[in-house]
């Protein structure tokens, strides 16, 4: 697998280790974190599409040659790690699957919760197994994207966010013994994807953004759980909010180890980029809500803004701001994105105001 | 009479610190003093409001405001029965999350409306035509609508369907995430307003009572 635009030069593996080496690569790389849009290629329902890791597997590699943007996302669903605990999933044809009930809903659940085998789980091994086929695919010309859930922010879908609140509040010994089976699940899961074949693993982690949880203690304990995690974990890391602010705790950030940090739409690109600027690639940060009824127009100046604000010196990816594009974006739009990018955002830069 | 904000300011800080106790012998103290609706007016609506902006403006995190919507659902709780509230005579009111497990929100917006004196109908985690039926079987004139995923937001658009069908007038308010990443989400799936925060969603309120939807 190779990139089909004549303009470029370098593999998408070479444009974004190039990048995040903080180095300009022939153009701007970019994410398009796609998960359910592969259904629509294969014309399967969402549920379908994810029950096997050939369905997936296909719908990563023809969304790549459609779009050509820079990544494979053997990613499915948000769901996955609670389905992996035990927990419901609760699947629609317009949307991500959801978690159903928490699985924790007493103190009990919480001493007796054990991490589960990865081996012998199903939803986790169908995700190795598109790991090591997209791997295969690739060649070593595209990374493939890994993708945990923290253990300060799984707990969200565990147990239900006010439950987890009023824990980490009130009951701080089982915060910790929480915290513990997580973070070892969390490690044997990303090493586990690492082994399949991944080039780079994202730890989601909302709850470390100040948006989520306050400075203090909690937040503290989030951040050391994530150097604790990262530091164990045998790849490359990027850190994700899911468009949970970061400016405020990019020193946090940066002192966990991770290379990469996805960014919010909701604060400027440039002065995020600015204070990342040689320690952080910055990943992001298109607004996916909104993209949903972009014109052909608007595609173009958000693309190029973002690229105008972020792209010189390369230590930017262009992507979405949650880590996921919701299934109500068209391939118009995608299409747009992806023209837009090649081109405006080949290196060194023209003039974007123009 | 409360003076200059000065117990509104120190309410804020005990909220936002998670001190219950503190937060309490500030109520007990302003309450001493003044009625009950006052209490609500001049103490727990306008540290909400301080609180509910600072998540707004960065300064604040979800969780502080969760926690101090809690703690002020508890103090008035704990305060002598409705019968004192400012607001026993706003039309029928309820809220909803649609189809979803993640009810912070919701518990957020409940928590301050019933801190402000407000009494509705709480229908949890429902379905649009669960939501249209419950809607009509109560007469409610303003429902609330909370949702976390863009697909659950775009359910509104079904919600206002059903009740238009059934000849029904309920203003609809809707926040949560979605909402909050596109400012024009709310018109378009038919909402009456939209409220980012829980004191917006107060305001909301208001203006549906008055006839006026921004």
């Amino acid at each position: 697998m190779t990139d089909e635009q004549p303009s470029v030069t370098m593999t998408s593996m070479e444009r974004v280790f190039t990048t995040m080496g903080h180095q300009e690569p022939d153009r701007v790389p970019f994410f398009l974190l796609l998960t359910m849009h592969g259904a629509k290629e294969l014309g399967l329902t969402i549920q379908e599409y994810f029950s096997k890791a050939e369905y997936v597997v296909e719908g990563q590699l023809r969304m790549r040659r459609k779009y050509g943007h820079d990544c494979l996302n053997p990613f499915g669903y948000t769901a996955m790690e609670p389905e992996a605990f035990g927990g419901e999933v609760i699947w629609f044809e317009d949307g991500p699957p959801n978690c159903g009930e928490p699985i924790i809903k007493t103190e009990q659940d919480i001493l007796s919760l054990q991490a589960p085998e990865i081996y012998s789980t199903p939803c986790l091994v169908r995700m190795l197994d598109i790991i090591q086929s997209l791997k295969e695919k690739a060649k070593g010309a595209v990374p493939v994207m890994g993708t945990v859930v923290s253990p300060f922010s799984l707990p969200i879908m565990q147990m239900g966010f006010p439950a987890y609140i009023e824990l980490m509040h009130e009951r701080p010994d089982l915060f910790q013994h929480l915290m513990k089976v997580n973070q070892e699940f969390c490690v044997a899961w990303a090493n586990a994807q690492i082994r399949a074949g991944v080039t780079a693993v994202c730890y989601f982690d909302p709850l470390t953004s100040p948006t989520m949880t306050a400075p203090g203690t909690h937040l503290t304990a989030g951040f050391r759980i994530a150097r604790e995690t990262l530091a164990r974990i045998q790849s490359p890391t990027a850190i994700h909010m899911a468009s949970g602010k970061t400016l405020a705790v990019l020193d946090d950030i940066a002192a966990t180890g991770t290379a990469a940090i996805g960014v919010s739409v909701m604060e400027d690109l440039a002065e995020l980029k600015q204070a990342c600027r040689g320690r952080l690639t910055v990943l992001g940060n298109l607004n996916g809500v909104e993209m949903r009824r972009w014109t052909p127009q608007q595609t173009e100046d958000k693309v190029r803004e973002a690229i105008r604000k972020a792209g010189a010196g390369g230590g930017f990816i262009l992507a979405d701001n949650h880590g996921e594009i919701p299934w109500q974006v068209s391939e118009e739009v995608l299409m747009a994105i992806s023209e837009v990018v090649h081109r405006w955002g080949t290196y060194p830069l023209r003039d974007l105001y123009t | 009479m409360i003076s200059e904000n000065k117990e509104v300011l120190e309410l804020v800080d005990q909220l936002v610190r998670v001190d219950r106790l503190g937060a309490e012998k500030i109520f007990n103290a302003v309450r001493e003093q003044t009625s009950m609706s006052r209490t609500v007016d001049h103490l727990i609506l306008p540290a909400l409001e301080i609180i509910g902006r600072g998540w707004e403006e960065g300064t604040v995190a979800l969780a502080q405001v969760y926690m101090s919507s809690r703690i002020c659902e508890e103090l008035m709780a704990h305060a002598p029965p409705s019968s004192s509230l400012k607001h026993p005579d706003h039309p029928p009111m309820a809220i909803a999350v649609l189809e979803d497990y993640h009810l912070l929100g919701k518990i957020i917006i409940s928590s301050c409306l019933r801190a402000g004196g407000y009494v509705f109908h709480d229908y949890g985690r429902v379905t649009p035509h669960e939501l249209a039926k419950k809607v009509r079987d109560d007469s409610i004139e303003i429902v609330l609508i909370s949702t976390l995923m863009l697909r659950s937001a775009l359910q509104v658009k079904e919600v206002k369907r059903l009740l238009v069908e059934a000849g029904s007038s309920t203003r609809i308010v809707v926040g949560g995430a979605p909402f909050r990443f596109d400012p024009l989400l709310w018109k378009e799936v038919g909402a009456d307003a939209m409220g980012a925060n829980a004191v917006e969603a107060i305001a909301a309120i208001t203006s549906c009572v008055k006839g006026n939807t921004k």
